[in-house]
């Protein structure tokens, strides 16, 4: 792909972005702040690349598997308490 | 080695979808309903991406595998104990991972070109695009994690929420911003290594420098900030690695944030540059309070008068603030919200966008209390109610309903959105003390109102004690 490429999907995901988060619903800003730091996460290509890489710097390659361990450190705690949380909101019907 | 300009088609679509339904996960947020289903379509976009990556790149499994053990371990367990009441410095904290993982990565790339496919093979060096897009990616990845270092330090209490003052601080920040911007200019013309290293430095640095200056109140602004700017790490690193699941979520993260953050300061009636040139409030007042304070008479009430007032309403509007979290009171307010509803009291809960320590803080606690999500209303829409409401229980806020944003020009919270308790037939104010002021160092007229009760004492105390009062 070619920079101007790479522009254009980078310029129409800040306005699909833009209306998404805009739509979000202000009693689930916290649930937003922390599904977005999972899906920030997805970071963790750019380490997988840098660990699974044979030859070349090795210290290129546990740089990146230090980083595998933090990405996946918020992947993980990220989308689990995200899910924590929204369980946590109830409709009025249901008592408990 | 892989280059990565002949990433196969079904790799690109695979990325391309993973995208989307990271996309799908946001937008499922729109309402509580469908919110699940959403974080669902991120997990298996996460999946997708990984998967995808691993299957272009499939060597040194062993060692991925225990490394993305470790960290999920480590991640599923925190997820699973922290208290409600911390998720603001688990917020922060994640933040910190995502800066610290961009920095790593753009090391990765710089040390090891060819695995990325952005070292052109002809002069040896790495492309010229891709020098700038690591140098911003760099850059902000470490703003990122050292400012999130010192904002959770702030909200965790490790360090004080007081602003820090550094004399000049204000030269020294926009000089060495002026230098990671010349050094990564400098960069284009030579990769050596210790520009790279330098920009890494100076924006760790630059980090730390920008959030020690902001107040323990302008929290939820910062909190916003970072969460956009390890959107754009990410996006810059997608750019490097032109892939565009990376270049998708960083741009929907950093939108995000800065939505959130504009939302915050338009909240506070605070322009963004003033948040970040910090100096405003520290954990509980005091630091701006001047000088001319007066006493003025104010009505004291019992828990035993609170219960009988409430019981007596037609409607109780409950207005919760940072307070009631530090007491760790929303249960104990939820049981004296049911009880009043079994004795035929309409109760409802009015959130301010910056009531707490981040965005939407009031409603994850109570929400973790069981309070029904139908109860709870936002500024906006509850406002008009105040003044056909009986009771007003405000408990742990302040500023938040301070009339002096609406009539007095003077005040450091003048043009702040509030909500109108000083409407309701009487204000029941649950405070720890009459000494203290919100964090904006001004006094609230709301206390010296005749309809005003203050209700004095640790919010889940006082709450408990009009619960059982109401119990007699």
């Amino acid at each position: 792909m070619d920079f101007i490429s790479i522009l254009s999907i980078f310029i129409l995901a800040c306005f699909v972005g833009y209306y998404v988060v805009w739509s979000v619903t202000p009693a689930l800003h916290t649930p937003l702040m922390a599904v977005t730091n999972a899906i920030s996460s997805v970071i963790i290509v750019g380490a997988l690349i840098a660990s699974a890489t044979a030859g070349g710097s090795v210290l290129g390659k546990y740089l990146g598997l230090v980083a595998v361990v933090f990405a996946s450190i918020n992947i993980f705690g990220g989308f689990a308490v995200t899910e924590r949380m929204l369980a946590m909101y109830k409709k009025k019907d249901r008592k408990g | 080695m892989h280059e990565l300009a002949a990433t196969p088609a079904w790799a690109s679509l695979a990325y391309l979808i993973s995208g989307i339904l990271f996309i799908l996960a946001l937008r499922g947020l729109s309402s509580p309903a469908s919110s699940r289903r959403g974080n669902r379509f991120g997990m298996i976009g996460m999946l997708i991406a990984v998967a995808t990556t691993l299957a272009l790149h499939g060597t040194g499994l062993v060692e991925i595998a225990i490394a993305i053990a470790i960290g999920g371990a480590i991640g599923f367990v925190t997820a699973r104990r922290i208290a409600m009441t911390a998720m603001p410095q688990l917020v922060a904290a994640f933040h910190s991972l995502v800066g610290l993982a961009a920095v790593l990565v753009a090391g990765a790339a710089f040390l090891n070109p060819g695995a990325f496919g952005i070292l052109d093979l002809v002069t040896g060096h790495i492309h010229q695009v891709s020098r700038i897009e690591m140098g911003l990616g760099v850059a902000i990845g470490a703003i990122t994690f050292s400012g999130s270092v010192i904002a959770f330090l702030k909200l965790n209490g490790n360090m004080s929420g007081a602003p820090i003052m550094l004399p000049g601080r204000h030269v020294i920040n926009l000089g060495m911003l002026a230098a990671i911007i010349g050094l990564i200019g400098y960069f284009l013309t030579d990769d050596a290594q210790w520009v790279f290293f330098t920009i890494t430095a100076l924006s760790f640095v630059i980090g730390f420098l920008l959030i020690i200056p902001i107040g323990g109140a302008d929290m939820p602004v910062v909190v916003s900030m970072l969460n956009s700017y390890s959107g754009w790490a990410a996006a810059a690193m997608g750019f490097t690695l032109h892939n565009t699941a990376m270049i998708v979520t960083g741009a929907l993260v950093g939108s995000s944030g800065a939505i959130l953050s504009y939302i915050m300061c338009k909240a506070m009636n605070r322009s963004f540059i003033s948040v970040i040139a910090g100096g405003f409030g520290g954990d509980s007042g005091g630091a701006a309070a001047g000088g001319q304070k007066v006493d003025r008479p104010w009505k004291r009430g019992s828990a035993d008068d609170a219960a009988f007032l409430m019981g007596q309403a037609e409607q109780v509007i409950i207005v919760p603030g940072y307070g009631m979290a530090v007491s760790q009171a929303q249960h104990v307010l939820r049981e004296m919200g049911d009880l009043l509803k079994e004795a035929g009291v309409r109760v409802k809960y009015a959130i301010h966008p910056v009531a707490g320590r981040m965005p939407g803080h009031m409603n994850v606690l109570l929400a973790e209390a069981n309070v029904p999500y139908d109860e709870v209303f936002e500024l906006e829409d509850i406002n008009s109610e105040f003044s056909q409401t009986d009771v007003a229980f405000v408990i742990g806020a302040n500023d938040v309903t301070n009339p002096a944003a609406k009539t007095d020009k003077s005040s450091p919270i003048y043009g702040m959105p509030i909500l109108d308790v000083e409407k309701a037939k009487t204000v029941l104010f649950v405070k720890r003390s009459m000494g203290g002021v919100g964090y904006a160092g001004v006094d609230n007229d709301v206390f010296y109102m005749d309809n005003t009760m203050m209700l004095l004492g640790d919010a889940k105390k006082m709450v408990e004690e009009i619960v059982k009062a109401i119990n007699h």
